[in-house]
C-alpha cells in the first residue's frame, strides 16, 4: 500500500493554490490519475519520487517512510529509485537510445527486451535529436523501466503516440507490469488512452 | 626580440585555465543551483573582477600577499612561499581575475538545461557527481569551450593585476602585456609593435575559433 497525505502550495498562473491529497493506493496494480490542468498531478508524482518536497505531509510505501515532514524524514530520489517518465521526456541529448539504457543498467538481455517492447531496436544508435516525438516518448518510458523500479510514475506517457503504436505499446507494458508485479501511477489528460490498463482511477483537483 | 614574455604569458594563461577548469566548473555547478542569499553574495564577489579596475584588485591582492602581514606573512613564515613578485603569485591573481570568465558562461549554460534532465538521472539512482559528469557537462560543451577560450585569452591580455602583483622581472613575471608597456616607456616602438602584433594575432585566432565553433552550433559566441 502507498499511503499519501500531503499539502503543497502550487504557484500557477491564476494565483496560488494548494495541492491537498490524501489517499491509499494499492500495490502491484495500475492507478490512473486524472484532473484539470494546474491541479497538481505532476507535482504529486514528483513529491512521491522525492523531486519536490511539500510543506507538510507523509509518503509511506510498503511500510517504509519515504517522507515525513514532521519527523524530518525525506529519502533522496536515488534511494526511492522510482521509475519516472517526464512529461517533457527529459532525454539526454548527448546519449544514444542504447546509451540511455546502459546508463541505467548493465543487463544486456533486459535492454534488448525493452528495445523490443518499444519497437526501438533499429534506432538504438540514434540520439534523441534523430528520433520522432513518439520514439522519444517510448524511449523515456523504457529508460524509466530500465532500473527495474518497483514503482513507476508516468506523466502523460502516451500523448505523442499514434493510435496503433499506442495500442501495441500499452498492451506490451500492461503485460510487463503484471509479470513484474510493478506498481504504476499514470497521469493522463485522456483517460481513454489508458483503457489497455486495468486499475483504479482517481481524480485530483475536482 | 626576446620572446620569453610571450612564452611566459602563454604559460600563465595555460596554468590559469587548467586551474580554473578544476575550480571553476564545480563552482559554476554550485552557483547554478537554487538561488540563496549566500549564493547570490558569492556570485557578486566572483563577478567583481569584471567591473573592478584591475589596479584596485591588484592593490588588494598586493596587500593580501605581502610577506609583511596577514595571509602573505603566514604563507611566508609557514611554507616559505612568497606570492608577491613571483610566478605562483601571478597564477593566483590570474585565477581570481579570470574566474568570472570561466564560471559565468558555464553557470548560465547549466541553468538553461531543463531541470528534468538532472532529475531523470537522480531517479535512476545516479549521484549528483555522476549526473554532472555524464549528463550535464556533456550537454554544455559549446559553453564550456567558450569559457575555456575566453579565460585563456583574458589571462593572456591581463595587465593591471599582473603589473601590481608581479612587477616587471624578466623571465619571472614579465609577461607580454607588461613587455609592451615597458617597450613604450623606453620609446622602443618597434619592439612594442612586435609584441602587440603577436598578442593581437594569438587573441584573434582564439576568438575566431570560438566564433567558428559556435556558428556550427547555431549559437552566438557569448551565449
Amino acid at each position: 500500500m502507498i499511503e499519501i497525505n500531503i499539502q503543497k502550495k502550487l504557484n500557477i498562473y491564476s494565483g496560488e493554490q494548494v495541492l491537498d491529497f490524501t489517499g491509499q493506493l494499492p500495490l502491484n496494480t495500475i492507478t490512473k490519475i486524472s484532473g484539470p490542468s494546474g491541479a497538481g498531478k505532476t507535482t504529486l508524482l514528483k513529491i512521491i519520487a522525492g523531486l519536490i518536497t511539500p510543506e507538510n505531509g507523509r509518503v509511506i510505501v510498503e511500510g517504509t517512510t519515504w517522507l515525513d515532514t514532521e519527523k524530518k524524514i525525506n529519502l533522496s530520489p536515488q534511494k526511492r529509485l522510482t521509475g519516472f517518465v517526464f512529461q517533457d521526456h527529459a532525454l539526454f541529448p548527448n546519449m544514444t537510445v542504447l546509451q540511455h539504457l546502459q546508463y541505467a543498467t548493465n543487463d544486456k538481455q533486459w535492454i534488448n527486451h525493452l528495445l523490443s517492447i518499444a519497437e526501438m531496436t533499429a534506432f538504438a544508435s540514434n540520439k534523441p535529436s534523430h528520433l520522432s516525438g513518439g520514439q522519444q516518448q517510448r524511449l523515456a518510458v523504457i529508460r524509466a523501466l530500465a532500473v527495474r523500479p518497483k514503482l513507476i510514475l508516468m506523466d502523460e506517457p502516451f500523448s505523442a503516440l499514434d493510435t496503433k503504436t499506442k495500442a501495441r505499446f500499452t498492451s506490451a507494458l500492461s503485460s510487463l507490469f503484471s509479470n513484474m508485479r510493478m506498481t504504476a501511477l499514470i497521469v493522463s489528460h485522456n483517460p481513454q488512452e489508458l483503457d489497455a490498463f486495468a486499475g483504479e482511477e482517481i481524480s485530483i483537483g475536482e | 626580440m626576446d620572446v620569453s614574455p610571450v612564452w611566459l604569458s602563454i604559460k600563465l594563461a595555460t596554468v590559469t585555465t587548467l586551474l580554473l577548469l578544476l575550480v571553476g566548473l564545480p563552482l559554476a555547478w554550485w552557483l547554478s543551483k537554487r538561488r540563496t542569499l549566500f549564493r547570490m553574495l558569492a556570485e557578486v564577489l566572483i563577478t567583481m573582477p569584471l567591473v573592478l579596475p584591475p589596479s584596485v584588485l591588484g592593490f588588494y591582492l598586493l596587500l593580501a600577499f605581502s610577506p609583511q602581514h596577514g595571509l602573505g606573512k603566514w604563507l611566508h613564515d609557514v611554507f616559505d612561499v612568497q606570492l608577491v613578485f613571483s610566478f605562483p603569485g601571478l597564477v593566483l591573481a590570474s585565477v581570481i581575475y579570470s574566474l568570472p570568465f570561466m564560471a559565468g558562461p558555464v553557470r548560465s549554460a547549466l541553468q538553461q538545461l531543463p531541470p528534468s534532465q538532472a532529475q531523470a538521472s537522480y531517479t535512476m539512482g545516479k549521484s549528483e557527481w555522476q549526473t554532472f559528469r555524464y549528463v550535464l557537462l556533456p550537454n554544455i560543451k559549446p559553453a564550456l569551450l567558450t569559457a575555456t577560450i575566453l579565460t585563456f585569452a583574458h589571462t593572456l591580455g591581463e595587465f593591471g593585476v599582473v603589473l601590481m602583483i608581479g612587477g616587471n622581472i624578466p623571465g619571472v613575471t614579465r609577461v607580454a602585456s607588461v613587455a609592451v608597456y615597458d617597450a613604450v616607456e623606453q620609446m622602443d616602438y618597434s619592439l612594442a609593435a612586435n609584441y602587440s602584433l603577436l598578442l593581437f594575432g594569438i587573441t584573434f585566432l582564439l576568438l575566431m575559433s570560438v566564433f567558428i565553433y559556435n556558428r556550427a552550433q547555431a549559437k552566438t559566441p557569448l551565449e
